[in-house]
């Protein structure tokens, strides 16, 4: 288990206070002028040198990122954004770092400013985190106040202006260009890449966009050192990240944690283990809703990581895990998570559009016994239509989860949908408008 | 995509109050000369909070005016966002998270209870006008499922005996004290924290 010393979110509790002084003396704010004052290339082979990778799901190496920012300011001006539309069913840990720990990202932001030559940047914060904006908002006074930023920001003499931008319950806001979309005004429907919003985003300028967590935890890594923190996790997998652990476990939390961790010691330890104890463990989600499912066998050995959950068919996403004991209905449940993405498709491409109700559904009606015997491939067979045939990650969100479903529990699927609409005519199903041709045909057949 | 009902009842005019006016100005500033089309959202917040939690159509021509764009910009932002209601809801307006993590810690339950002393169907008034519910998409507190949202504020740890006051008291009229239902402050595991150990109770 890491270390309370290793933990960069000392108040992921709120012990401590979430305001400026109590800020000050966790060590954030401590030295930001030297750590500018060493220069942007320093700052980013430090990111590159520690592996720090994207929080919010993709992974992507934030140095890298980072250094896709022009090194001069052209014509255009350069925009840092942060990506706070946490919406991921089963994650919620921004929203701890929004009201518990604001001045890390703050910090953070003007670093990652200072970084890619950003005077502006926009946190795009979820609508529904009303209260959760008014803390942050507080706190961004407080640092205007102490010119921790603003014209000459912690006597960098760079000047950053930090804004609010409130979303309003649109899930796909959460994609960077679909966000980019939204902050300009216009509906948020994703962007085409390339260009990449590095080069081109928001109103056409260079842009950086990155999660809450990703940004809170740079002023740290800095601080204490690309070495401290590559030496935390496993290559290519480092440093810390704070996991969401809900669904049916005795005591659901959040908790910062080493890369890397086992996933069995996450629920046990952590979260007081499965309801009903391990045994009666059904499937976990291991990365919010988009990552496909692992069953039991698989979760009792997983590390929590990048690679490792790449390796078996899902992914560490957001870290937002769930948990399903045996007392769920497991097809109900990914009929539920099928109809989330249902709402939430934006409706660009029609895959997406119309597939993710297609799943919908066929799950629904699956849930209830109610589907034949041909629709478990047949849904398989729209889950790989969607993927990769949209303009964004949405489509591979929505058919994943319901891969994961068909891959560890078809058997379920087939015992429970077992009839044949042709034989007995006990069912009446719309779609299947030949049906009194083929019963005729089974007449003439019997006489 | 969200399906959107704009009310068929739509008042003829609609302004700014003189306070939302300075607002709206002010946060046009935040957003580069030339760029006023990037408040949108923002002053369809204004327009909602000013008219009892809803959007009328009046109040999307004004802010096409006072932002210089046409009015099917706004129109087509309105009805994107979920969170703008384009027909009146009630005075305490109550949505309940029922994704994944949170069904399966009883969301329904919480569903039936709305059901039961509010309106049977979702987006209808209570008997006396105060109070409309609502099935959501996940409001980002899994951990502290199932919860509710009412106008602003989360209702966290919920279970049904609990909820079932939480509906008494608004169809009173009496707001009910927000956050956790299990004595909660935050996201630590209740029993058995293992972590920051040091910081507890400091």
């Amino acid at each position: 288990m890491l270390e309370d010393k290793d933990r960069i979110f000392k108040n992921l509790y709120n012990d401590l206070g979430a305001d400026i002084d109590s800020a000050k003396s966790r060590d954030d704010w401590l030295n930001t002028k030297e750590i500018c004052s060493k220069g942007r290339d320093w700052i980013i082979e430090e990111l590159k040198k520690s592996e720090l990778r994207g929080r919010g799901g993709a992974g992507f190496p934030t140095g890298l990122k980072w250094s896709f920012s022009p090194k001069k300011v052209g014509a255009k001006p350069h925009y840092l954004v942060i990506n706070a539309d946490e919406s991921e069913p089963g994650t919620c840990k921004d929203r701890d770092i929004l009201r518990f720990e604001p001045h890390k990202l703050i910090e953070g932001c003007l670093i990652a400013s200072y970084a890619v030559n950003a005077h502006k940047c926009y946190i795009y914060l979820r609508g529904e985190y009303y209260n959760e904006g008014l803390k942050l908002q507080k706190a961004i006074d407080e640092a205007y106040k102490a010119n921790l930023i603003g014209k000459n920001s912690s006597g960098t003499g760079w000047e950053l202006d930090i804004y609010i931008h409130y979303g309003a319950g649109a899930y796909i806001c959460g994609e960077e260009t679909a966000l980019l979309e939204s902050i300009e005004g216009n509906k948020g429907q994703p962007r085409l890449k390339p260009p990449f919003p590095a080069l081109v985003g928001l109103y056409g300028c260079p842009t950086i966009i990155n999660n809450v967590e990703t940004i809170a935890v740079v002023p740290t890594i800095l601080r204490k050192g690309s070495k401290w923190f590559a030496s935390l996790g496993k290559p290519k997998n480092t440093g810390t990240k704070i996991f969401c652990i809900s669904g049916n476990v005795n005591s659901p939390c959040n908790v910062e944690e080493e890369m890397g961790i086992k996933l069995k010691d996450l629920i046990e330890k952590h979260a007081g283990g499965v309801v009903g104890g391990w045994d009666n463990l059904q499937a976990v989600i291991p990365g919010g809703s988009s990552m496909p499912m692992l069953s039991k066998e698989i979760s009792e050995n997983i590390t929590m990581d990048f690679d490792s959950l790449v390796e078996n068919n899902s992914g560490l996403g957001t870290a937002g895990i769930i948990v399903i004991n045996k007392d769920q209905d497991i097809i109900k449940c990914m009929a539920r998570i099928a109809r989330f993405y249902k709402h939430e498709s934006c409706g660009q491409c029609t895959p997406c559009r119309e597939g993710s109700g297609w799943m919908w559904r066929i799950l629904e009606r699956m849930a209830k016994g109610e589907a034949s015997k041909d629709e478990v491939n047949m849904l398989s067979d729209v889950t790989k239509q969607i993927e990769g045939h949209t303009i964004c990650a949405f489509g591979e969100g929505s058919a994943w989860p319901v891969q994961g479903l068909l891959r560890h529990f078809k058997k379920e699927i087939i015992e429970r949908n077992n009839f044949d609409p042709l034989v007995k005519n006990n069912k009446n199903i719309p779609y299947l408008i030949d049906q009194h041709i083929l019963e005729e045909d089974i007449k003439n057949v019997k006489s | 995509m969200s399906l959107k009902k704009v009310s068929k009842d739509q008042p003829d005019k609609f302004e700014f109050s003189e306070e939302n006016l300075s607002l709206a100005k002010k946060i046009v500033l935040n957003y580069p000369a030339g760029k006023k089309k990037s408040a949108v959202m923002a002053l369809l917040y204004l327009a909602q909070k000013q008219n009892h939690n809803w959007i009328p159509l009046a109040a999307m021509k004004y802010i096409a005016k006072f932002l210089e764009i046409s009015y099917i910009n706004v129109y087509e932002v309105a009805t994107f966002y979920s969170m703008y209601n384009l027909s009146p809801v009630g005075k305490y307006f109550i949505q309940i998270c029922t994704t994944t993590p949170c069904m399966i810690r009883g969301a329904y339950k919480l569903v039936d209870v709305c059901k039961k002393n509010i309106s049977e169907k979702e987006n209808e008034f209570s008997d006396k006008k105060n109070c409309s519910w609502t099935e959501v998409e996940c409001l980002g507190a899994c951990i502290s499922a199932p919860m509710a949202q009412i106008n602003e504020d989360y209702y966290e740890d919920l279970n049904v005996k609990q909820f079932e006051g939480i509906i008494k008291d608004i169809l009173k009229d009496k707001k009910p004290k927000p956050g956790s239902y299990r004595g909660r402050v935050n996201s630590e595991p209740e029993k058995n924290r293992q972590t920051l150990t040091e910081n507890k109770n400091a």
